[in-house]
């Protein structure tokens, strides 16, 4: 019996009866019964992910379930290596959304929101399987639909949910829109809609109808996948949804935006010219860069995390940007390693970022703010949530023993392999992406140490912070089960070689990248090797030789006051908080983050040199939003306003306006 | 066996040189500067009496303040270990390359930020605050450096380049050589915390940065914490040493091969030190906002240097 349609049948049963029970259930119930049938749909689609990376495969077509298309499904190495990746997130998610969404029946405990959480599992398990244009669409339309809903679920809390929805709901139209039009235009010049007969007939069609197809693509990819300048609705729909819906589309959603540029890039198309990957690679590497310089300035920590997922998410379209411009410059053998690096970073992304949001839930959960000039203290009230968002934030930072660096060290081996063949391009093009992926680490570095060190060390900053408690054990479970992933995919990335081989052999990319190794990850096209295993056991047994040592030579630890100058006793507000933190990295970065300061001096009466009060104010506005995005809703109100003339009520004129379109209607047909 | 004998040897070693290379570099420093001086191996008495002292933790402070003096110690060791200083026959070649190297240089710097973060005092915040700064502003040279030296062999691994460049010295004194050389310079005054970058010999609290991160350590802790400090000064200069002159470095496990090697390594890194230390009489720290101004200029050496290496290649 072949396991990926039992899993994939098992995920939709589940999907269905979740559903089902969270309209019936009384509230008691309720989120544990679709906390645990959510994490079932997410194990069956993972089970099937598993199957399908190890060698099965599975094709099937459904010609009577919806009417004119019908539906088919295919899944293959690359369509296993998602589903396992969304499967993953969605267990993570079960579990924690069963503390989370609590017993109350309110906010993302009630009925309706509950509901949803396992429809939206399925239906991002359903856009890796689909295997024509017509299932796609509907499998991406309904994810779309149903996370904007999750979006909308605490409208009532606070004012910025619903502009957070309304922003979502505007690019995610415009962004399937865009692929609508672009998958349609390539359906029809193949002159089939299946994958299948698409990849065929793709290799026969003209530069512009494939240069269209795919800049009308994956502009409607990158929008859903959140890369810059695509990226408004990201920090938005982050950080007003609940945690774990916050969680589902930052680690698992996003990613089927780099899904759908991976199939049409490398499968269904099979490559295309240089330009394509050239700007594909520009916009990885803004992302990358502006993502996280709006991450090391953001004091919000769920709006931090969002920006955290603009910048990794460029930095996977700069691996797959590497592997498509190598690819067609004959050097397959490496660019086999770039599209395993964005791969990998893909599911190390989701590893972490799952982690985190559920951790920044936690907080939230736990205190009731989300900002970290606010927050501080954790490690004491809420030690369990401050190891595991340690944990994530080790991934996050891209360090050696986090799951992040494993994957940013196979981009930057690609990237740093000076392929002499492929041209003056690749000369001039490597050493700018390298210093953009190093600049991002550096930085993301100093995000995460910011985030771990004032959201939770040392002395609460606030009141709210004072009075944390710890969350739950479903919570807790839920991220612990995701920092053990994180875990593995930090000390055995060897074990996803052979899947990532056998994804890439997929995708006609090039040889396999990988040359086996049980711990170390040999690659093939690079003569570079990495034991993460070997150096994690270094690291950890050097440092616990080295303080047990210290102990046994020395004396017993004493705790005291710390130097406070002689003033009494330390007061939080003498501590460095979030934005104090990064006010040099906003300095060095001021060109571009552009902050608008304000500074109100308030003198004492009758002297200028006696100051009363001193009010300072920053606010950083995102830059590309004012400069792109306000212009462009002004112009839109503009043309809706004028618009408004043209239907004034008159029968009169809509008759006028229906003749004319029938005789231009005639007119185009006779001209044809 | 041999190998993990040499890789034991090499973490001793620099363990061992450390202190005395900061005596050193102090004592160079105060004859120039016509003072008379600490003693040679002051830096390790200080050491065996801090380490005998009682380490104290602020009331405020939690497991991250004790982890990090351990943690920094382990990742110091590590490079020193795994890096081909003597030998390019090393058991960790294929388990770490330069990559790797500058990562656990930042796990260490991480660990201590952390530490400074979690006394909740203001030098501590400030302190890591700063170091952060600058460890995100290094990281684009310190790569490029590395991109530029891993071109001639195609790897990135430490012990293929060293060999390389020790089997053949023209590729080392090149035009690539000199500006990756140059680059790599000021990327490891910025990481080492010297001058021009940051003072370690100061407390003063506008221009602290190391030393404000570790105000409130005592006793072993301190110990741990300025012990590692030098040896990740020793681990630099020797990678400097190590990648661009090559010369001496063994490339077998050969006994006599290996103490030549051991005796020209620290001949090499003692006089990196002293000119390092010559130069800082003629130095000032700079504004810490002019520091990204200075590695902007390292990081164009380390662009050139790239662009070098693929256009002679």
């Amino acid at each position: 019996m072949n396991p990926v349609p039992t899993g994939l049948a098992a995920a939709g049963v589940l999907a269905a009866t979740g559903a089902a029970v969270a309209l019936v259930l009384p509230a008691r119930w309720r989120s544990a019964a679709v906390g645990v049938a959510t994490a079932g749909v997410g194990a069956a689609g993972a089970a099937a992910g598993v199957a399908a990376v190890s060698g099965h495969g599975w094709r099937a077509e459904y010609p009577d379930v919806l009417p004119l298309a019908g539906v088919s499904l295919a899944v293959d190495p690359l369509a296993g290596w998602f589903l396992l990746l969304t499967g993953a997130v969605a267990v993570v998610v079960g579990v924690y959304a069963i503390g989370y969404a609590g017993r109350g029946g309110h906010g993302p405990g009630a009925r309706g929101p509950l509901a949803l959480l396992p429809v939206f599992v399925a239906a991002m398990l359903l856009v890796p399987a689909a295997a024509d244009v017509p299932t796609f669409l509907l499998a991406w339309e309904l994810t779309a639909v149903t996370s904007l809903l999750l979006v909308l679920v605490e409208h009532r809390h606070g004012p910025a949910v619903l502009p957070a929805g309304l922003w979502y709901a505007v690019m995610t139209q415009a962004g399937f829109v865009t692929i609508l039009i672009g998958l349609v235009w390539l359906a029809a010049a193949a002159g089939d809609p299946s994958f299948a007969a698409i990849q065929d007939a793709a290799g026969g069609l003209s530069g512009p109808v494939r240069g269209g197809v795919f800049v009308l693509c994956v502009a409607g990819f990158a929008a859903k996948a959140g890369a810059v300048p695509l990226h408004p609705w990201l920090p938005r729909a982050h950080a007003e949804a609940p945690a774990h819906v916050s969680a589902l589309m930052s680690a698992a959603m996003v990613k089927l935006g780099v899904y759908g540029i991976v199939r049409l890039g490398f499968d269904l198309l099979g490559g295309g010219p240089r330009w394509w990957w050239l700007a594909l690679g520009a916009v990885g590497m803004l992302s990358a860069l502006y993502g996280i310089l709006q991450a090391a300035v953001a004091t919000d920590l769920k709006k931090l995390l969002a920006f955290s997922t603009s910048e990794n998410v460029g930095l996977i379209l700069l691996g797959l940007a590497a592997a498509g411009l190598l690819a067609s410059a004959g050097q397959p053998a490496v660019a086999a390693v770039a599209l395993a690096a964005a791969l990998l970073h893909a599911a190390n992304h989701a590893g972490f970022k799952a982690l985190l949001f559920c951790g920044a839930g936690s907080v939230l959960r736990g205190t009731g703010v989300r900002d970290l000039d606010r927050l501080g203290g954790l490690s004491r009230r809420m030690p369990a949530t401050t190891a595991l968002v340690c944990v994530g934030a080790l991934g996050a930072a891209a360090l050696p023993l986090g799951n992040g660096f494993v994957s940013e060290w196979l981009l930057l081996q690609a990237l740093l392999h000076q392929a002499t063949d492929a041209g003056t391009l690749w000369t001039v093009v490597a050493p700018v992406a390298v210093a953009v992926v190093a600049l991002t680490a550096g930085v993301g570095v100093a995000t995460f140490v910011k985030v771990v060190g004032t959201g939770f060390l040392a002395r609460p900053r606030g009141e709210e912070a004072a009075a944390a408690r710890e969350s739950p054990p479903s919570m807790v479970a839920g991220m612990v089960l995701a920092a053990a992933a994180c875990c593995a995919l930090a000390v055995l990335p060897a074990l996803a070689g052979p899947a990532l081989d056998r994804v890439t052999a997929g995708l006609r990319a090039g040889p396999r990248p990988f040359e086996g190794g049980a711990v170390d990850l040999r690659l093939a096209g690079v003569g570079s090797t990495i034991a993460p295993l070997w150096i994690a056991a270094g690291v950890v047994g050097l440092a616990v030789a080295t303080a047990v040592m210290a102990r046994l030579a020395g004396r017993p630890r004493r705790r005291a006051a710390a130097w406070d100058c002689g003033d009494g006793p330390l007061t939080a507000r003498m501590e460095y908080t979030a934005t104090s933190f990064a006010e040099p990295l906003q300095r060095v970065f001021d060109d571009v983050l552009a902050p608008e300061q304000d500074v109100d001096v308030t003198p004492a009466a009758e002297s200028a040199y006696l100051v009363r009060s001193v009010q300072y104010r920053r606010r950083l506005p995102d830059r590309i939003e004012a400069r792109l995005y306000r212009p462009l809703i002004a112009a839109v109100e503009v043309a809706g306003r004028a618009a408004r003339g043209l239907a004034t009520g008159s029968v009169h004129r809509y008759l006028a306006y229906m003749l004319a379109a029938l005789i231009l209607v005639l007119f185009a047909a006779a001209v044809r | 066996m041999a190998a993990y004998a040499v890789a034991a040897g090499q973490a001793v070693l620099v363990a061992a040189l450390a202190p005395w290379l900061l005596g050193w570099m102090r004592a160079v420093r105060a004859r120039l500067e016509g003072r008379a001086g600490g003693r040679f191996g002051q830096p390790w008495r200080d050491l065996r009496k801090q380490l005998r002292k009682e380490p104290i933790t602020p009331a405020d402070a939690g497991v991250f303040f004790v982890a990090a003096p351990p943690v920094l110690m382990a990742t110091s060791l590590l490079i020193a270990g795994a890096a081909p200083y003597v030998s390019t026959r090393g058991p960790l070649s294929g388990v770490a390359d330069l990559v790797v190297v500058v990562g656990l240089l930042l796990l260490g710097t991480v660990a201590l930020a952390l530490a400074g973060l979690d006394t909740g005092t203001a030098f501590g915040g400030m302190g890591a605050s700063r170091e952060m700064t600058i460890a995100a502003l290094v990281e684009p040279t310190l790569l490029l450096a590395v991109f530029a030296l891993s071109t001639r062999v195609g790897s990135t691994d430490l012990a293929a380049i060293v060999a390389a460049g020790a089997a053949d010295p023209a590729r080392v004194i090149s035009p690539v050589g000199a500006l990756a050389a140059a680059a790599l310079a000021v990327a490891v005054l910025a990481e080492s915390g010297r001058l021009p970058v940051d003072n370690p010999s100061t407390h003063l609290e506008l221009t602290m940065v190391h030393e404000a991160m570790v105000l409130e350590y005592a006793g072993r802790d301190l110990a741990l914490v300025e012990w590692a400090a030098a040896m990740r000064l020793s681990i630099l200069l020797g990678l400097l040493a190590t990648l661009f002159l090559p010369w001496g470095v063994a490339t077998s496990l050969h006994p006599a091969a290996l103490a030549g090697a051991t005796a020209l390594f620290a001949v090499k890194v003692f006089a990196l030190g002293g000119l390092l230390a010559a130069g800082e009489v003629f130095l000032a720290k700079v504004r810490l906002f002019r520091v990204p101004e200075l590695l902007a200029g390292s990081f164009v050496l380390g662009l050139l240097a790239v662009l070098t290496a693929s256009v002679l290649a």
